[in-house]
């Protein structure tokens, strides 16, 4: 009966995490774009500084009416956003959060494999919409999609692969429980790369050509309404949140920290917040990498970069050992 | 087919020379994980058919996704742990996104395609059944006494597989890795345009940007 209660709690805990750390990143990302910008952003929704603003959204999107257009493959259609957010959902199970035995949703043996092929699925979900929703601009953004998931998914492997030569596991809590300060400048250009293809995946500025606005209008979502739109914002911010946790485990020593032992969960959340911030920021800073770019980008630079950090661990690691 | 054979028999008296093999397992008697592995695997076999008989192209490639998923459970069931998230990673995630990506360049209509089929129905299903029934008999063959213990901790783990992928199968490891590395080299040689003229020369380019 323990062991229940045990599972129960744990999955009751991912699910609050999963749905309020993205709603989190989404208000910091109302707040911070609007001062960078020169404005205040959201003021009046929940009283403080607009604090309940994505709740007054969540509520706005729920009211809306669900279309599905006449010319759609209409199942496929409906099942996109779930195929797009629930992937997010399982990586959570994951990552570790703290030093302790039991801080961590799951213990996953092949950690690395299971959070990257899982992430992996969640661009289906895109892609079935971008192809159910019988839309010209919509399919234009599913063949986005698809293609920079197939540029970028490399360059995140081969920097994944790297950490984990280096700390000669695949599991991801005992890649942490190998973790020295060091490795943070031995694999750093990794770090860098694997952010950097991870934003190019959920399809973040400044890598947002499948949704781009001005050019397709919402790529593979422009005929989403209501609660399946918001489905799929919401599995955007949760992709942030995981970006930056397992970049924030790989490569920025996840726990580790003064007083690991008593914080190291406030560790955690503090190295993932400040990667959540510099996604925000890279947002409202850079502008959008034209298509062409975006493929040269990732197969002449992202990829010899990751291979020569390969090298990089290789050789560190012989000497050492 | 023979070195399949042998490779199967091989890694079946392997894993009966480590003492896997739990003497005296019921036949008749199966267990919660013997039971969900049957059901997962009619499931999966069911979505194969859909695969290969559904008039919607589209459909047919997702369907595949359920198919190959189905298998990495399958290999979760008996404990290969890394070789289901590599499955869902390599097919689930890439190949299967290869293909949407393809259909969609191509053609990919919303609803039936009816000349999508090729009248070789009959040649197929012959192929496939002769394949599945030498697929079948070889595992059986090699596997017939053979039983995972579960309770003995995971055979399958990453460890593991590395250990003996490295140690006693690196050889055919490294000629498939080399077999790869042709086909890649091939695949570049094919896409690049022949020629050397000034008038080829932008569409050498775009070939260039395409990789």
């Amino acid at each position: 009966m323990n062991d229940v209660l045990d599972v129960a709690l744990r999955l009751l805990a991912l699910l609050l995490a999963f749905l309020v750390l993205p709603l989190v990143v989404g208000q910091t990302e109302h707040k911070v774009m609007a001062h960078m910008q020169g404005r205040l952003g959201p003021m009046y929704a929940g009283g403080f500084h607009g604090w309940a603003q994505l709740v007054a959204d969540g509520v706005k999107f729920a009211q809306k009416e669900d279309v599905v257009p006449a010319g759609a493959d209409r199942r496929i259609f409906q099942l996109a956003p779930a195929v797009a957010l629930l992937p997010y959902l399982l990586v959570l199970v994951a990552i570790p959060i703290g030093p302790a035995e039991g801080a961590v949703g799951q213990f996953v043996d092949a950690g690395i494999f299971f959070v990257l092929a899982v992430m992996g699925v969640g661009v289906l979900g895109s892609l079935m919409a971008g192809w159910a929703s019988a839309n010209k601009f919509s399919l234009l953004g599913g063949l986005r999609t698809a293609a920079q998931l197939m540029a970028y998914e490399l360059p995140m492997l081969l920097t994944a692969a790297s950490v984990a030569m280096a700390a000669g596991t695949v599991s991801l809590p005992g890649i942490l429980d190998a973790f020295e300060w060091w490795w943070v400048p031995w694999q750093i250009v990794g770090g860098v790369v694997f952010f950097t293809a991870g934003l190019a995946e959920l399809q973040r500025p400044p890598f947002d050509a499948p949704v781009a606005d001005s050019e397709i209008i919402f790529g593979a979502y422009t005929e989403y309404t209501g609660l399946r739109f918001a489905l799929f914002l919401l599995a955007e911010y949760a992709g942030i949140v995981i970006l930056c946790g397992l970049t924030t485990v790989l490569f920025l020593g996840g726990w580790h920290g003064p007083f690991a032992d008593d914080l190291g969960w406030l560790w955690t959340l503090l190295k993932t917040a400040v990667l959540a911030f510099v996604v925000i920021w890279l947002r409202v800073t850079y502008p959008r990498l034209r298509e062409d770019q975006l493929q040269r980008f990732a197969w002449t630079c992202l990829i010899p970069l990751s291979l020569a950090q390969i090298a990089l661990t290789g050789v560190v690691k012989v000497v050492i050992s | 087919m023979s070195s399949a054979h042998a490779l199967a028999a091989a890694t079946g008296r392997e894993l009966a020379g480590h003492g896997l093999a739990a003497a005296g397992h019921g036949f008749l008697s199966p267990t919660g994980v013997e039971i969900a592995f049957l059901l997962v695997g009619l499931a999966t076999l069911g979505a194969a058919v859909v695969t290969v008989t559904t008039k919607q192209l589209v459909h047919a490639a997702l369907w595949l996704v359920v198919t190959l998923g189905g298998l990495a459970v399958e290999y979760l069931l008996l404990t290969a742990e890394f070789i289901a998230w590599v499955q869902v990673l390599i097919y689930v995630g890439s190949v299967v996104v290869l293909l949407l990506f393809g259909l969609m360049l191509t053609k990919a209509p919303i609803g039936r395609s009816p000349d999508a089929d090729s009248g070789n129905r009959p040649a197929a299903l012959a192929v496939a059944i002769a394949a599945a029934a030498a697929l079948v008999w070889v595992v059986v063959d090699a596997f017939r006494t053979t039983w995972i213990d579960l309770d003995k901790g995971v055979q399958g783990a990453t460890a593991v597989t590395g250990d003996s992928l490295f140690r006693h199968w690196v050889l055919p490891f490294e000629a498939l890795s080399v077999l790869l590395l042709a086909a890649l080299v091939g695949a570049i040689v094919l896409s690049r345009k022949r020629g050397g003229t000034s008038g080829d020369k932008s569409a050498t380019n775009s070939g260039k940007e395409k990789r």
